[in-house]
């Protein structure tokens, strides 16, 4: 079922937030995961596999490395899911 | 049809992703009948939680870092009591080595202990951890890549596999009176998480499926995983201290 970018956004800044601690209110679309939100490649696979069950979409790991700011992996999720 | 494990009851360490060589022993062991308890530790335990419950039946998941002491000598205890009382079969599927091992000249001391003490030791402490729990009939395995050449920025990892084998031959000798069997699956190279991380995986990853007779897919772990099962099976039941290949062929080849 196709989500709205906002629930999308909403879903992942919690599992951001339970991985990471970082404030949900700033996972934003334009914030870089390494950069801005200082996520290793460890939190990272967390959070992409946590993703995958809560939005029932498969990311592969040569697709993880393109998504480096939060609305990447936004757009990635919708597009999975259309 | 039984499945060929069906009843047994197996511990299986290393899995990460769905990629993990350990994955899918978990996914056909299940599927041959046998009962599966899985371990992680630290924070790959959230990501093995996780795929975990891709699995047929989604397993117990015990805390086990092979280098901690404490997690090994309560090993036994908690499989107890999370209702396992024997082990049929235990999966040792775990490597580390710091990104410095991966140059053999530059490569500290400190770089090649870890990698051999996660590596290498490590098959030794899981064995005497679960032996309390193994019976007449079970079954050590573990993952290498054949150590008996030096190959392209395996390094100190390579090393640390040499050691890795040999702790197998000793383990063959001193489980035998316990009834209990020690082998090794010497894979080709497949592209896990665990070889994602050795810098320059890729140079195996070209020459490999050339060199095979049978051909070789380094995007399938299913081959060497079914090894894995068939040596907890009771299959092979003389074969201790061996080291099976399941590389398509390459370690009989000559250049």
């Amino acid at each position: 079922m196709a989500q709205s970018d906002q629930e999308i956004l909403e879903g992942l800044a919690e599992i951001v937030n339970e991985e990471t601690g970082v404030d949900a209110a700033d996972v934003q679309l334009d914030k870089s995961f390494t950069e801005d939100l200082d996520i290793d490649s460890l939190s990272m696979m967390t959070i992409v596999v946590n993703a995958e069950e809560k939005f029932g979409v498969r990311i592969p790991d040569d697709d993880v490395k393109n998504l480096s700011t939060v609305g990447d992996a936004v757009k990635y999720i919708k597009d999975a899911q259309a | 049809m039984a499945g060929i494990v069906e009843g047994k009851r197996l511990l299986i360490t290393g899995i990460t992703m769905e990629s993990s060589i350990a994955f899918h022993v978990a996914r056909i062991a299940q599927e041959q009948g046998a009962e599966v308890v899985i371990t992680s530790f630290g924070r790959v335990m959230r990501i093995t939680q996780t795929i975990s419950k891709r699995l047929p039946k989604t397993p117990e998941l015990l805390e086990l870092d092979v280098t901690e002491d404490d997690h090994l000598t309560t090993l036994a205890d908690r499989l107890r009591a999370a209702g396992v009382d024997s082990l049929d079969g235990v999966l040792h599927s775990i490597g580390f080595a710091p990104p410095g091992a991966f140059n053999f000249l530059e490569g500290s001391w400190e770089d090649a202990s870890i990698a051999l003490h996660a590596s290498a030791y490590s098959l030794k402490s899981l064995a005497v951890a679960a032996l309390p729990l193994m019976t007449k009939g079970s079954s050590l395995v573990g993952l290498t890549f054949d150590a008996k050449f030096a190959w392209p920025v395996y390094d100190w990892m390579g090393v640390a596999k040499a050691a890795f084998e040999s702790t197998n031959r000793y383990l063959a000798r001193d489980l035998g009176e316990h009834g209990v069997r020690s082998n090794l699956v010497a894979a080709g190279p497949i592209r896990t998480t665990a070889a994602k991380s050795i810098p320059g995986f890729e140079r195996f990853e070209e020459v490999w499926g050339e060199r095979a007779p049978l051909g070789w897919d380094i995007s399938d772990p299913v081959p060497a995983a079914q090894a894995c099962v068939a040596l907890m099976s009771d299959w092979f039941p003389a074969t201790t201290g061996e080291i099976v290949h399941v590389d398509g062929g390459v370690h009989a080849m000559g250049q």
